[in-house]
């Protein structure tokens, strides 16, 4: 693997390079064309340098919130409710044959 | 000569129908025709329920027999793309969902429909409702309907410009940053963003999890209460909905609508949203409401909020990493499109494939930006940084909320910018949502009502009316009596003012 990485410890400072966002759009799955890279890669810059100011008042002393209302754990009895029908599942899949989803290969040669 | 039925709010129709002056065929048939003759220019529009007729020939038929009906009972809402309908695509304006119909209603939509509602359609909007303007629709922007070549406001550009041209009465939006309120205080329309976990977003395409909220659109307070009393309340098929007893929005608007004097009612104005940077007509037409309130007898404070400076910049975070992995679900396998590579390839490359062209080009920004925001390495930094972020605005609110009963500011920095203006600019276009995201990242309620039209352009204003948690009611009670303060001292309603269009 000649990609670099974010997880290569390079600092943020370091700013996003081409092969940055080539990599960011392989874990997304997302097949982008070079020039997608290209205009991302100034784009995603612009946007990081102004959102980079979050650093400046977030100090270890303040706790972090994930979630806007405070809720305990939400259980609910363990009975069956209503589920889809298999029909209604597979209603809107691109491709199955009748009980299953239908996709390509999932293993590539290399692997 | 009776005004026409698509003139008339949603209460007013719903007068109507209980006494039988007019039918639910009636009405919906005076909002297609409506909608035939505007919406070529206004394209609010994604999709036409083709049973609208039917559902509303079938109400009418209840109430001839003697059935029971509640509020709104035969009135038409259009519905924001955004949230699931049996039998109505449902594509969040991306051409990844192009076509699929869903296998189950979204909860608020059922609520619609069990409280006999007619369903006019499915309302254009921001692809995955990402963005303040509807240009990045995969199916087209909408036009704003007192400037045609102007941006509606967005995400829920479609909902807010199907009310103001008078298309349907109501709507529902959903708002993760403003996308209810910015489009409203654009087209001189009413917004409102409830309280996180008020209303259920089971079966609403999810953007950022921890920020969505549904929420009612209309041309009156009034009307969004009798939305909002349907839509609301528990539903257990969402984990966050709230199991609060919610008092009737509707009594409070009513209450407010009645009310002659604000006295004891402090009301704050956050001096961080009352910016130098905002159009002059804008500040100039919210101080003018700041004095009519005044005048009504409320005490006036101002209150500082220091964090919100930081609030879209954490917004921007924690936005993009929650939707790139919402958005993980676009995978070419149960729904939606499916691009085969040339050549073929494993199922990867299918995926890589199908999210490079079933996406555009706002939804691959953001969806990369989380990504990165979420990497080894960097998680501290950012999305933990933003995270932090938020309880300090969560603490600006607490503080605030302290000294004042409610909180005010304009809903949006400036009037309706021209379509493609901030097309190839995402922070100019990030920057329109200033004043709303802070309730998202708080979890508050906030409502965006017409405060009058701006000197300079002629185009609408909007005031955001911010409530602490829970306290929807107060939203409703001072936008009613608000709102009836302005049409008395204009002599009008704003949208009156707007241009026919046909």
């Amino acid at each position: 693997m000649s990609q670099s990485t974010p997880s290569q410890g390079k600092s943020k400072e370091a700013g996003l390079t081409p092969d940055v966002v080539r990599h960011l759009a392989g874990l997304a799955r997302i097949a982008l064309t070079e020039d997608e890279v290209a205009k991302l890669t100034g784009e995603l810059g612009i946007i990081l340098a102004s959102i980079d100011k979050v650093s400046e008042v977030a100090t270890a002393d303040v706790p972090g919130t994930s979630h806007p209302i405070p809720l305990t754990n939400v259980y609910r009895d363990d009975v069956p409710g209503p589920t889809l029908t298999t029909a209604e599942a597979l209603a809107g899949a691109p491709d199955h044959d009748g009980s299953r989803f239908r996709v390509t290969a999932i293993l590539g040669e290399e692997q | 000569m009776a005004a026409a039925l698509n003139t008339l709010t949603a209460a007013e129709l719903s007068d109507k129908l209980a006494s039988g002056d007019v039918s639910s065929v009636e009405v919906t048939q005076a909002h297609l025709d409506r909608i035939a003759a505007v919406d070529a220019d206004v394209h609010a529009f994604l999709h036409l329920n083709e049973n609208a007729l039917d559902t509303a020939a079938n109400v009418d038929a209840k109430r001839k027999a003697g059935e029971k009906l509640g509020p709104l009972a035969g009135v038409p809402i259009a519905i924001k793309d955004v949230l699931c309908t049996l039998g109505m695509p449902s594509t969040a304006g991306s051409r990844i969902l192009e076509g699929w119909v869903p296998p189950y209603d979204a909860t608020v939509v059922a609520r619609l429909r069990a409280a006999n509602l007619v369903l006019l359609g499915k309302t254009n909007m921001d692809e995955f409702a990402m963005g303040s303007s509807t240009e990045f629709s995969a199916y087209g922007a909408t036009h704003n309907p007192w400037d045609l070549d102007r941006i509606p406001g967005g995400s829920g550009g479609g909902s807010a410009a199907a009310v103001a041209a008078f298309e349907t009465p109501i709507a529902l939006g959903s708002d993760t940053g403003g996308s209810i309120r910015q489009p409203a205080a654009v087209t001189g329309s009413v917004g409102v963003k409830p309280t996180y976990g008020g209303v259920s977003r089971y079966g609403a395409i999810a953007l950022a999890s921890s920020l969505d909220q549904v929420g009612p659109v209309s041309r009156t307070v009034l009307d969004a209460a009798l939305v909002h009393d349907i839509i609301g309340g528990h539903d257990p098929r969402d984990s966050t909905s709230l199991t609060d007893k919610w008092p009737s929005f509707a009594e409070a608007a009513r209450a407010g609508a009645q009310q002659e004097s604000l006295k004891g009612l402090r009301i704050g104005v956050v001096k961080e949203l009352d910016a130098p940077g905002f159009q002059a007509g804008v500040s100039q037409r919210f101080h003018e409401t700041l004095t009519l309130l005044a005048d009504a007898g409320a005490e006036i404070v101002e209150v500082g909020a220091p964090n919100f400076e930081y609030a879209v910049a954490a917004y921007y975070l924690i936005l993009p990493a929650e939707a790139s992995s919402n958005l993980a679900k676009f995978d070419s396998v149960r729904f939606g499109l499916r691009v085969n590579p040339v050549g073929g390839g494993t199922v990867e490359d299918v995926m890589a494939a199908t999210r490079e062209q079933g996406f555009g080009p706002e939804v691959k920004r953001r969806i990369i930006l989380g990504t990165y925001a979420l990497s080894a390495g960097y998680y501290d930094a950012y999305y933990g940084s933003a995270q932090k972020v938020r309880t300090l605005i969560q603490r600006d609110f607490s503080a605030a909320f302290s000294q004042a009963d409610v909180l005010v500011s304009p809903a949006a920095p400036t009037t309706a910018f021209r379509l493609g203006e901030k097309l190839e600019d995402p922070l100019a276009m990030y920057l329109n949502d200033v004043t709303t995201i802070p309730a998202n990242l708080a979890g508050i309620p906030g409502m965006s009502l017409p405060m009058g039209l701006a000197p300079e352009d002629g185009l609408p204003t909007g005031i955001q009316i911010m409530a602490p948690a829970r306290a929807d009611d107060r939203l409703y009670k001072l936008g009613a009596t608000l709102e009836r303060l302005l049409v008395d001292k204009w002599g009008h309603t704003l949208l009156s003012q707007a241009p026919a269009l046909s």
